[in-house]
């Protein structure tokens, strides 16, 4: 399992070899750290904690702080765990790069997608929208809400609400480039997010 | 932000020329064929050039065998492997859509100097 943090950069292109132009998102990927080693006997299950980012020591509060402090290491602003078959080939205070992965990759990235506040059908759920015209005064509703038969609405019934925000992942992208000098990873295509918010980055399950 | 600027400026180019839109230039591509790999160079009016950066890209026009050709290339492409400027152009527009209307002695452009 290879999993790394980072942040997002932004969008832009590069030129492939062919002379082709290829949409990239940057990614500042790294360097984590591994704060904690969580193993079956003392958790119930196998997995690493994973640190990254910087953060003023006024930030962290005494209880977080302790958890740093006992591997001896600084603070981080995020923390996050990943599960692993075992725990043996990490070591807690372990630095994790982005070199652990290579150009022709593909990965899985995962991020809380931009907030769009309350939205209608038609956003939200991809639906049609009537005629807005002739007449019509059946325009960008949701339409029928199920058959008078019930009496009720079903349960799942696709309707206006909040999109957005949420976790959102996307599956098999290809990695057009590492630079390990500048912990950046260039992966083809979009991600979820703003700007500056914490994404994570896997090796693709589909790969 | 300059994180996001170093990757593009890294592969800009620094050897293309000063051109507008109203010049006429020739561009050589290099083309794959086969195995082999040859240039093929595109003769023609510069009808736009939009995008700044990375991203600039600008339209030839040529009239071949009758036929109007356009060719979009990227600025900074690195199989553009040269642009030469063969004579400079003065028009009043910045995207000349106007030529495809015209033919002939009504497409010429008057010279820059």
């Amino acid at each position: 399992m290879k999993a790394i943090l980072g942040t997002k950069v932004g969008m832009t292109q590069v030129f492939d070899k062919t002379g082709r132009v290829i949409p990239v998102t940057v990614i500042e990927a790294g360097p984590c750290t591994v704060i904690q080693k969580k193993t079956l006997d003392t958790d119930g299950y196998n997995a690493i904690q994973v640190g990254f980012g910087k953060v003023k020591a006024r930030g962290v509060n005494k209880p977080s702080k302790g958890h740093f402090d006992k591997g001896q290491l600084s603070p981080m602003r995020y923390l996050k765990e990943f599960r692993v078959e075992e725990t043996d080939s990490f070591e807690q205070g372990q630095e994790i790069k982005v070199d652990l992965f290579s150009e022709g990759e593909w990965v899985d990235v995962s991020a809380i997608s931009k907030g769009k506040g309350f939205c209608g059908v038609i956003k939200r759920h991809g639906m049609h929208r009537g005629p807005m015209e002739h007449g019509s005064k059946y325009h960008r509703g949701s339409g029928s809400l199920g058959a008078k038969g019930p009496a009720r609405v079903y349960l799942g019934r696709k309707l206006p609400g909040r999109l957005g925000g949420e976790r959102v992942t996307v599956q098999k992208l290809l990695v057009v480039k590492v630079d390990s000098e500048r912990n950046l990873l260039l992966v083809r295509g979009a991600i979820p997010g703003a700007k500056k918010s914490l994404v994570t980055i896997k090796n693709s399950i589909k790969a | 932000m300059d994180l996001l600027k170093s990757v593009e400026t890294e592969q800009l180019r620094n050897d293309i020329p000063d051109f507008r839109p109203g010049d006429t230039v020739r561009v050589d591509v290099k083309i794959v064929e086969g195995t082999r790999e040859r240039v093929q160079s595109f003769q023609g009016v510069v009808i736009k050039r939009r995008g700044s950066g990375l991203n600039e890209t600008f339209t030839v026009r040529r009239v071949a065998y009758g036929v109007g050709v356009e060719r979009c290339f990227p600025v900074h492409m690195p199989r553009v492997e040269k642009i030469e400027v063969v004579s400079k152009g003065k028009v009043r527009r910045a995207k000349l859509y106007y030529l495809r209307k015209l033919s002939g002695k009504a497409a010429r452009i008057k010279k820059r100097v």
